[in-house]
């Protein structure tokens, strides 16, 4: 084949690897979109969100923090714990498939929940540089344009048409389960419960810092008592 | 913009800040790659931290349901669940569940 059937032939692997998952994103994106636009924003935040952010749970969650006039501080101290996950994502990414310094950026720019799980699974030598890239790109467009179409349809939805925000909720249900599922690990779960449920009670307007800085305490102390467990 | 927020600048500000946090979290592996491979404490909290992070987002959404709301979501969330449980399917099981929640709403108000 020559350079450029190879290259079609890459970009049409890509695309059929990424249009399921981008199936998935797009009912969710659309719930952004309203959701932002029902927060009070104008619908053209939808995509500046996507592209800083490009978070889909962080997006949401901006949305309260940011109406909440929260410290920058807290915004740091939330972004750091609920997007932590993302640094377990890159020690197993094919980044050194990926060729070129600017692709190289974007690739983990655009390195979300979505992208690594239909990447990481696939045998590395079937992984072109082109093929990773519009995987990372179909998923991005999607998300992109699904929460403007979003936000423009939540600024013409009548006021007091609301509920949607619960996909965010059965999102996190999802990826609970998903999560446990991996592991198998119930102590971690439970921790977080009673975490989760404490903060609640005692810092009702900071929950999510208090709450997932408790939970990393807990794991820490937990961490430490089970290495002297294993040595003594 | 809600009428809370002091204006664009604060807004772009907070934007900025979760794109520093976030690119920065994707990028540290590629950076220290060895290091962090080794640390067993990273280690331990690769395989703890995602189902418990998971299930503090899922209070903190539903931090503000009260007497009027706690029913639907409720259903929603054992909808989710049992969907989820049966055909493993994310996006399904994302749909489902706040489908089942909005009609669950519009029933108990």
């Amino acid at each position: 084949m020559s350079m450029p059937d190879r290259r079609t032939s890459e970009i049409r692997a890509g695309v059929s690897d990424s249009w399921a998952v981008g199936l998935g994103l797009i009912p969710l994106g659309l719930a952004f979109g309203v959701v932002l636009t029902q927060g009070g924003f104008d619908w053209w935040w939808a995509p500046i969100f996507s592209t800083v952010i490009y978070a889909g749970s962080m997006e949401f969650l901006a949305i309260g923090l940011i109406a909440a006039v929260t410290p920058f501080l807290s915004v740091a101290a939330a972004t750091l714990l609920v997007n932590f996950r993302h640094v377990f994502y890159g020690l197993s990414f094919p980044l050194n498939r990926v060729r070129g310094r600017f692709a190289r950026l974007y690739s983990v720019y655009a390195l979300t929940d979505e992208s690594y799980a239909i990447v990481a699974p696939k045998a590395r030598e079937t992984l072109s540089s082109t093929r990773i890239l519009t995987v990372q790109v179909v998923c991005q467009l999607v998300w992109v344009a699904s929460g403007t179409v979003g936000a423009l349809v939540g600024a013409v939805l009548p006021e007091g048409l609301t509920g949607l925000e619960f996909a965010l909720t059965a999102l996190f249900t999802v990826l609970a389960i998903d999560a446990f599922r991996a592991n198998r690990d119930l102590p971690a779960p439970v921790i977080a419960l009673v975490c989760g449920l404490v903060a609640l009670l005692v810092a009702k307007d900071e929950m999510l810092v208090v709450g997932l800085g408790l939970f990393v305490l807990c794991l820490f102390v937990r961490f430490v008592y089970r290495d002297k467990v294993a040595r003594a | 913009m809600p009428e809370s927020v002091p204006g664009a600048g604060y807004v772009l500000g907070a934007l900025a800040v979760m794109f520093v946090v976030t690119v920065a979290l994707r990028a540290a592996p590629f950076v220290a790659l060895a290091a962090l491979k080794n640390s067993a404490f990273v280690a331990f909290l690769g395989r703890t931290m995602p189902a418990g992070v998971m299930v503090i987002l899922v209070l903190y959404t539903l931090r503000d349901v009260g007497q009027t709301t706690w029913l639907p979501a409720a259903v929603g969330l054992a909808g989710t669940i049992a969907v989820h449980l049966w055909r493993r399917n994310a996006a399904l099981s994302t749909v489902a569940g706040t489908g089942l929640y909005l009609v669950a709403s519009a029933l108990w108000t």
